[in-house]
């Protein structure tokens, strides 16, 4: 499999995106830096976390005009499997890639720590083949995650099963208003979305983080799971 | 042509900076004052275009960069 890691200026997830997809588990990874519109024919992009421009204006904002984001949205276009983590996810959504907005945590506070995910569908191609229920256990990091959209785009998510991940207890019960599970107050407990075709992914939390039993013992290595699942499924 | 964006949070759209503002101020006593939204002002110039033109130009942007619609609104004021 071929990964292109897309890296803007302020990224700085992306040796964390390299090191899953290539050291772990041997794909042919690679960074593209933003101004490049040339991806290199490849089977996976991944929108790394950061703070791509800084998060100056909003977080992702700028981002979206990167001439790398031009190839992107062609990539995906043509059904091409796009993965945004973190600050990738607030990427895709302002690139209307992905529906809603993240916005500022309810406690207004970054919040740097582990959180509980709950594989809610397998609709995505991150998705597919991992049993819906199914808990991961991963950090998250950031200030801007509270996932928001209209009630007309919330009921289509549902609906169509785009919602992929959602935060949740220990045990795997998801309660919005749980502040100790969904943390940033994020509606319906969303932590991940993907577009209706099921190609383009985001996250607010990093499984990228979580595939290394040396430096993931509080999570263990549930976060290795869609990462092994894709490379063995595309080869 | 001198313009101002004021972009703000949508009405119902959860303004926790604001919230922030009116806890510390409640704090502080002033218990009269609620309701507190935080917005952003973008001051920018647009050159060599008609006023009408310009005007569109202005809003375009705000559609497509300086305001996200699904959570911001913005206004558009011209300044001297």
């Amino acid at each position: 499999m071929r990964v292109a890691v897309v890296v803007f200026p302020g990224t700085n997830c992306d040796h964390d995106a390299l090191y899953v997809l290539g050291t772990q588990l041997r794909s042919e990874v690679y960074p593209v830096w933003h101004r490049s519109q040339d991806l290199q024919n490849p089977d996976l992009v991944v929108l790394p976390g950061g703070f791509s421009f800084g998060d100056y204006l909003r977080t992702g904002a700028l981002a979206k005009l990167s001439p790398a984001m031009t190839a992107v949205r062609k990539f995906a276009d043509r059904g091409g499997q796009v993965l945004g983590i973190c600050n990738g996810f607030q990427i895709l959504c302002e690139a209307e890639m992905l529906p809603g907005a993240l916005l500022e945590n309810v406690g207004r506070q970054f919040l740097s720590r582990f959180v509980h995910v709950r594989v809610s569908s397998n609709k995505s191609f991150f998705t597919t083949g991992l049993t819906e229920g199914s808990v991961i256990t991963c950090p998250i990091a950031h200030f801007q995650g509270n996932y928001f959209a209209d009630a007309p785009t919330l009921s289509e998510l549902e609906k169509q099963g785009q919602i992929v991940f959602r935060y949740c207890s220990a045990q795997g019960e998801v309660d919005p208003t749980d502040r100790s599970s969904n943390v940033n107050g994020s509606l319906n407990a969303i932590a991940g979305i993907c577009n209706q075709e099921g190609n383009v992914v985001g996250l607010m939390p990093h499984p990228e983080r979580a595939t290394e039993a040396l430096i993931g013992a509080v999570g263990g290595t549930t976060g290795m799971a869609p990462f092994a699942r894709l490379v063995s499924t595309v080869g | 042509m001198r313009y101002q964006v004021l972009v703000r949070l949508k009405e119902g759209v959860l303004d926790v900076q604001g919230k922030a503002i009116e806890n510390g101020l409640r704090d502080r006593k002033f218990e009269s004052i609620s309701n507190v939204r935080v917005g952003k002002v973008i001051e920018l110039d647009v050159s060599g275009l008609a006023p009408l033109e310009a005007k569109l130009q202005v809003d375009e942007v705000c559609r497509s960069l300086l305001a996200n619609p699904v959570i911001e609104q913005c206004e558009v004021r011209e300044v001297s």
